[in-house]
């Protein structure tokens, strides 16, 4: 019996995986376990009640691997969260871990590790795509020493947990990756930059640290090859900005968290201003792979472009929420409908938005594009490190817009007057907009700003914080025009610009909207078809979700 | 020396340099604020934006902390280089409708009233008198503080018990929001309200400096403990 990290199907946890048979029970409490006790593992019957049930088939689904969620995905790295005890050093090597730090540090050069992670294709899972050994490479031949590695762990977009997943559930996988890079680079000292806000994944990273230095895995001659490598944890404050690479390594060196112009990269001067090589926790941990399984394998898995797998944390108006593993090249429509389980209730989807809060917002129509980092950016969006949120058709895409904006507003560092107030006033007039303030040419504007905060900033942050406005803009002006012009929300969600009626036909005067409202403004009796007050009514939509007969419209 | 272009003309610089300075040098026009040759370069007000073409490729960069490299392209005139700083200065002077300096500049180029809700702040956040402060004086009394839309220029925990009330930064800011106020007694700066008492010259009884300014730059120069009694005027 082990407690494992997170198995990404977030939806129905807790999970219960019986080996070796692999059954699946979800959604276990408690109270389950003395019957999961004497009746499966003592007698071997199946549970039935704790068993998935496939909601578009109905059938009851007793094995981990015929679960859709799964089936479609390609999980080799994150796989492994499911079978090991994150804070045990011998379950990691018992499924092969290490293995690939020995064959790089006794049986490889640096130069034939950097050639082979070149080969792989392997780019960076951090959200910019850059060729992870091309990165190595100019960081090896750059001069200058000491050299550091440093393992970006400071996951900030709103709703993403994969690198805490990973970090949480398999931290020596990431371990192991930093190590073989180091090696690789010429490196002796690395760094893991780790939100504060992640206080499991710090504990089982330092478990982590300790267990691989009792095994001489970690700091002076390791393996007996004289290689010396050690590795500090530094915890983020809470800015989203420091997961930018030049502004966490300013932060890393007590430095207020601002990104620096990188005309100079920060392979050739970075932390400390010496050669610094700076991976996503997801990179780090698809390097042990590389070097274990050859690159040639690797680099069969994916697109021409992007290869292996990308993690993404679905989220949104999807039936299966959690963290999803797939090849690099799978379609957006296959993750949302094939993993995903489509749109809950029966709702039409609308928009799927990838990359985080300054990802873009993709249309039905662009489902069918595959997943990989230029095709995403080609339609305005981009992987970003893995965020996927997906709105059915009762979201509204300005308001959407003014969420991200608001997020970006308020992390932006401040220091472009192109990014500090650019997106202060986009958010002013998306504001305006939802509230039925709009004018004619506020799109053009929103157009207009987008382009130099995007432009004009010195960040990536800048640069990509005006993509939920402008794919929004792009995909859904129909949306923006009625919003302006004719000061209608299409999906009725402004508060300002919508009206909740009953239906008197189909009011039975039950009466649960009347008890659900909070200000009173629903009058009626019974056998009396119900009323909405306007004037009282504070739009708060508790009236539409407690009513059993589709009788309160939206307008 | 590092040759490149700018606009089309040959130019050389020393390594180490950045692009507005030799720009500047060489006589075009380029508008700046948060930009001072005595300080290091920070990029924050995007006003001196330009384009740059290396390797291919050309994108808009602030020019202030562009390094000088060999062979790239620097455009300085462009339609787009122009397009964006319109709309900087626009989103600068609905920040701070009140600053001459901003007015004027918005005005040089063709932008008129901005279109945004006006801000009555004075600050435009370019970190000058941060830089001075820190890097010229080593005072370290004032830092940016706060992020986002929120940020602000202050002295740390609003407490300026670091402030030496020399001035400096009254000097350097460019669009003029740091007061000082002086009577024969003390001596303020508006905006960091710091008040210190003035040292009063022991050969002619005029009031000079505020002993604080006096006994740091005493601490730091090393000088003879009695050097700074009197008033630079009588110590001819």
């Amino acid at each position: 019996m082990k407690v494992t990290g997170c198995h990404g199907f977030c939806e129905r946890g807790p999970l219960l995986v019986i080996n070796p048979q692999k059954l699946f029970y979800q959604k276990v409490q408690v109270e389950d376990v003395p019957e999961i006790l004497s009746e499966t593992i003592e007698k071997g019957n199946v549970i039935d009640r704790l068993l998935y049930v496939d909601p578009t088939t109905g059938e009851k689904i007793v094995h981990e691997d015929e679960v859709p969620f799964y089936k479609l995905q390609k999980r080799i790295i994150f796989g492994s969260n499911g079978s090991i005890d994150p804070t045990s050093i011998g379950d990691y090597i018992a499924i092969g871990g290490y293995s690939a730090l020995v064959k790089a540090l006794l049986g490889m050069s640096p130069e034939e590790i950097i050639e082979s992670v070149k080969r792989s294709g392997l780019r960076g899972r951090g959200g910019g795509g850059f060729p992870a050994g091309l990165k190595w490479e100019t960081c090896r031949n750059a001069p200058g020493d000491p050299k550091y590695v440093i393992c970006n762990a400071d996951e900030g977009d709103p709703g993403a947990y994969m690198d805490r997943s990973l970090l949480e559930g398999n931290p020596h996988s990431v371990l192991e990756g930093m190590l073989i890079g180091a090696y690789a680079i010429g490196s002796h000292q690395g760094y893991v930059f780790v939100r504060k806000e992640y206080p499991l994944a710090v504990q089982n990273l330092r478990i982590a640290l300790q267990q691989a230095e009792e095994y001489g895995l970690l700091g002076e001659d390791i393996l007996g090859t004289g290689f010396d490598f050690s590795v500090r944890i530094n915890r983020g404050g809470g800015a989203f900005v420091c997961g930018e690479s030049s502004a966490l390594m300013a932060s890393l060196e007590g430095q207020p968290g601002e990104p620096r112009p990188k005309h100079i990269h920060t392979v050739i001067s970075g932390l400390y201003d010496k050669p610094t090589n700076l991976n996503n926790v997801e990179t780090w941990a698809n390097v042990p792979l590389i070097i274990d399984k050859g690159d040639q394998w690797y680099a069969q898995i994916g697109t021409e472009g992007s290869k292996g797998t990308k993690i993404f944390s679905l989220v949104g108006k999807v039936n299966n929420t959690g963290l999803v593993e797939v090849p690099m090249g799978i379609t957006l429509r296959e993750i949302v409908y094939d993993i995903g389980g489509g749109i809950p209730g029966g709702k039409k989807f609308k928009a799927v938005q990838t990359g985080g809060p300054s990802g873009g917002c993709i249309p039905e129509s662009l489902l069918d594009i595959p997943v990989d980092f230029d095709r995403l950016t080609e339609v305005g969006s981009m992987m970003g490190s893995g965020g996927m949120i997906v709105m059915d058709e009762n979201t509204c895409m300005v308001d959407v817009a003014k969420y991200f904006i608001n997020f970006l507003r308020d992390e932006s560092c401040g220091k472009c007057t192109s990014c500090r107030e650019g997106n202060q006033r986009m958010y002013e007039v998306l504001n305006d907009i939802t509230e039925g303030r709009g004018k004619t040419g506020d799109v053009e504007l929103l157009e207009e700003l987008g382009w130099v905060v995007a432009e004009a900033s010195l960040c990536a942050l800048g640069g990509t914080a005006p993509n939920p406005v402008l794919s929004t803009i792009k995909y859904f002006r129909e949306e923006y025009e009625a919003h302006i012009e004719e000061k209608r929300c299409p999906a009725g969600v402004c508060k300002a610009l919508i009206q909740y009626t009953i239906d008197a036909e189909l009011c039975t005067a039950c009466g649960r909207c009347r008890k659900a409202c909070p200000s009173d403004a629903i009058s009626g009796a019974k056998k009396v078809p119900h009323k909405i007050d306007q004037e009282k009514c504070i739009k708060c939509g508790m009236c539409i979700e407690s009513c059993k007969f589709d009788a309160v419209k939206v307008h | 020396m590092i040759e490149f272009t700018i606009d089309g003309v040959a130019v050389e610089a020393e390594e180490g340099s950045t692009v507005l300075p030799v720009a500047l040098e060489h006589g075009f026009e380029i508008p700046h604020l948060c930009y001072h040759d005595e300080v290091s370069p920070y990029g924050a007000c995007r006003l001196c934006l330009v384009e740059v073409e290396r390797g291919g490729r050309r994108r808009l960069t602030a020019s202030c902390t562009y390094p000088v490299l060999e062979g790239v392209q620097v455009f300085t005139d462009t339609e787009k280089v122009q397009r964006a700083r319109r709309m900087i200065i626009e989103l600068l002077l609905a920040r701070c409708p009140d600053r001459v300096a901003l007015q004027e500049l918005a005005s040089q180029m063709g932008v008129e009233k901005p279109r945004f809700e006006l801000l009555q702040e004075e600050c435009i956040l370019c970190g000058l008198c941060e830089r001075v402060c820190r890097e010229v004086v080593g005072a370290n009394a004032i830092s940016f503080f706060s992020r986002g839309y929120k940020r602000e220029m202050g002295p740390p925990f609003r407490d300026p018990q670091a402030c030496i009330a020399c001035g400096a930064c009254v000097y350097v800011c460019p669009v003029d929001c740091i007061k000082m106020e002086e009577t024969e007694e003390e001596r303020t700066i508006v905006r960091w309200e710091r008040t210190l008492p003035m040292r009063k010259c022991t050969a002619c009884g005029r009031s000079f400096a505020p002993w604080y300014q006096l006994e740091y730059i005493k601490q730091r120069a090393k000088i003879p403990k009695d050097f700074l009694d009197i008033c630079p005027d009588c110590r001819g």
